[in-house]
């Protein structure tokens, strides 16, 4: 009897949820994804999985990055791109990263890869392959832009596993210490890298404040959607000053209390959490060149004479 | 004439992995003339609940009538939804931005499109309702006082003539006097001009005082929503999800069990005195 009853509620359940899904209403998706957007933007596109790639040193994805890029250009043979996509699958796979995140920072690099892959086509000379009405593609041609397509392609999805496994106070941290010998010939390393992230901090604070105070003005019924380009400059008027005003006030209070915590710039600063390689980053680091050597080998055995 | 909410449900960032349900089939119904309190701790959905009443957010699913008319349907005019349901933020002082007082409070009527004259004598009644001095109209609102500035704040959404008042933690950061005066005005406020009134606070004393109604928030869902009274006889659970009830209440339950006869109802201090008072006089 009892279990009836619960099984009458989950259907009930069941068909409220259904009937909640029919109703949907439009504008709503639309608006997230906007929000969504003004969220590719900016850097803070962390993607929070338990994962090896996540938990190694920045210093090291910093390096592996590099060493990607490097290797993507250094060789060019089918082969060698063979051996890429294959590490390049894998570290995406060890990521736990959805590859739907992964392709979205390709979305804005569509227009580009466009143009690269429209103009190699058929500006390369060599030996015709096909005659579209005046323009001509050749056999070399064909190879360059599949080439070039290819590099942009992962050029963006080897930093974007970068960029969504590391949280950019760790990238500025790896960043400081990567770049550390710079001090030495008084190039401002700390500094830098204080200011990097204290403005990715910021970022998605500022996106906060600012949708608080848009929301705030809307509730008074501004607009800042109608209008002409002037119109909307000065629509923006009661967005912007209460946005300067509460960045100041932000800034006034985080240097308030970094100098409260005796903050004095990174003369014998110490961390919290040192960055020391683990056993794990020293293993990466050996993949890494163990990725280069085979990347050179395969780069020197032909296939189908490329 | 009243907002009515229907099986209102709300995901934040849907489809990643931040998503959240922030509202879950939230089915309420705001009556004309009525003071209502909103109650629960962070995160459990009041302010994001607020923000649709007057269209700032829009549900994921589910439908808002005002006064009979589905907010959500194509073409309905939001601009005077949001002037008919005026919503003040929490902080409400950070969106002030004109070069002075009186300027800002004419910017919500300025924007419905009244003529000059009306917006000026709204801004003048609404900075009267707040009760802010004449002397400060012409001054940058930067130089007043947090009291002071909250009111204006206030008075910028009490231009715009709504008739349902959404408060959103009014009184977060102000010293006790200050913190009554601005509940004393938009009490007086609700009996004078006969508005809907939406408080949101975190302090169950205030509520208990000002408020007939109270809905308690608790994960996105409604948990209680029933008279003070009644609310509060429900402490034990108010506590489970971190909410209290007022102190006079604890007081009275403890009276109680000591065999004290009185009503363990009362939630002000007022009512507890007599209360008190004549359980005292039935002993002597």
């Amino acid at each position: 009897m009892r279990y009836y009853a619960e099984n009458e509620n989950g259907q009930a359940d069941r068909k409220s949820a259904a009937k909640a899904g029919a109703g949907k209403i439009p504008g709503a998706r639309h608006r997230e994804r906007e929000k969504a957007m003004i969220r590719d933007i900016t850097l803070g596109q962390y993607y929070p999985a338990d994962s090896v790639i996540h938990k190694l040193d920045p210093r090291v994805k910093l390096a592996g990055t590099m060493v990607f890029i490097i290797s993507l250009f250094a060789f060019r043979s089918v082969s060698a791109y063979v051996v890429a996509t294959l590490a390049l699958a894998a570290v995406i796979h060890i990521s736990k990263v959805p590859l739907k995140f992964m392709m979205r920072g390709l979305k804005s690099i569509l227009m580009l890869l466009m143009i690269t892959v429209v103009f190699n086509l058929f500006l390369i000379p060599g030996t015709p392959v096909l005659h579209l009405w005046k323009l001509t593609v050749t056999k070399e041609g064909i190879e360059t832009a599949a080439f070039m397509a290819i590099r942009l392609v992962y050029l963006i999805l080897g930093s974007s596993v970068m960029t969504l496994t590391t949280t950019p106070n760790n990238l500025t941290d790896g960043l400081e210490k990567a770049l550390r010998p710079l001090g030495k010939i008084h190039v401002p390393v700390h500094e830098i890298s204080m200011i990097m992230s204290i403005a990715l901090r910021f970022i998605p604070i500022l996106l906060d404040e600012t949708d608080k105070i848009m929301k705030a003005q809307m509730a008074r019924g501004a607009d800042f959607e109608s209008g002409n380009l002037i119109q909307k400059a000065k629509n923006m008027v009661p967005l912007l000053v209460p946005l300067f005003i509460s960045a100041f006030r932000r800034a006034n209070d985080l240097a308030m209390a970094m100098e409260a915590r005796g903050y004095h710039g990174g003369e014998g600063r110490t961390k919290m959490k040192p960055l020391v390689y683990a056993s794990r980053d020293k293993a990466a680091y050996a993949v890494m060149a163990g990725y280069l050597i085979v990347m050179f080998a395969a780069s020197r055995i032909m296939i189908f004479g490329f | 004439m009243a907002i009515r909410i229907e099986h209102l449900n709300y995901v934040y960032s849907e489809g990643t992995a931040f998503e959240k349900h922030a509202l879950k089939d939230i089915n309420l119904e705001l009556f004309d003339g009525q003071f209502i309190g909103v109650i629960g701790h962070t995160g459990s959905g009041k302010s994001t609940l607020i923000q649709h009443l007057n269209g700032l957010l829009k549900g994921t699913s589910g439908a808002i009538y005002y006064n009979g008319k589905n907010i959500y349907e194509e073409g309905y005019d939001l601009r005077t939804l949001r002037s008919k349901v005026g919503l003040v933020f929490q902080y409400p002082e950070h969106q002030l931005f004109e070069v002075d007082v009186f300027s800002d409070v004419c910017f919500g009527p300025k924007n419905l499109g009244l003529p000059k004259e009306e917006v000026e004598r709204r801004a003048k009644e609404a900075l009267r309702l707040v009760g802010l001095k004449e002397k400060h109209y012409r001054k940058s609102p930067f130089e007043l006082s947090g009291g002071q500035k909250r009111r204006v704040a206030i008075a910028g959404i009490l231009a715009m003539e709504p008739d349902v008042l959404v408060l959103d933690e009014p009184t977060a950061g102000l010293d006790p006097k200050g913190r009554d005066e601005i509940l004393d005005q938009v009490a007086l406020l609700h009996k004078e001009k006969h508005i809907t009134v939406v408080l949101v606070s975190h302090s169950m004393e205030d509520v208990a005082r000002y408020v007939e109604r109270i809905i308690v928030m608790n994960k996105g869902q409604v948990m209680f929503d029933d008279t003070p009274q009644q609310v509060f006889q429900h402490y034990r659970e108010l506590e489970s999800v971190g909410l209290a009830a007022p102190q006079v209440t604890y007081l009275m339950h403890d009276l109680k069990e000591k065999g004290w006869n009185i009503d363990p109802q009362a939630t002000t201090v007022e009512e507890a005195a007599e209360s008190i008072f004549a359980a005292l006089h039935k002993k002597a």
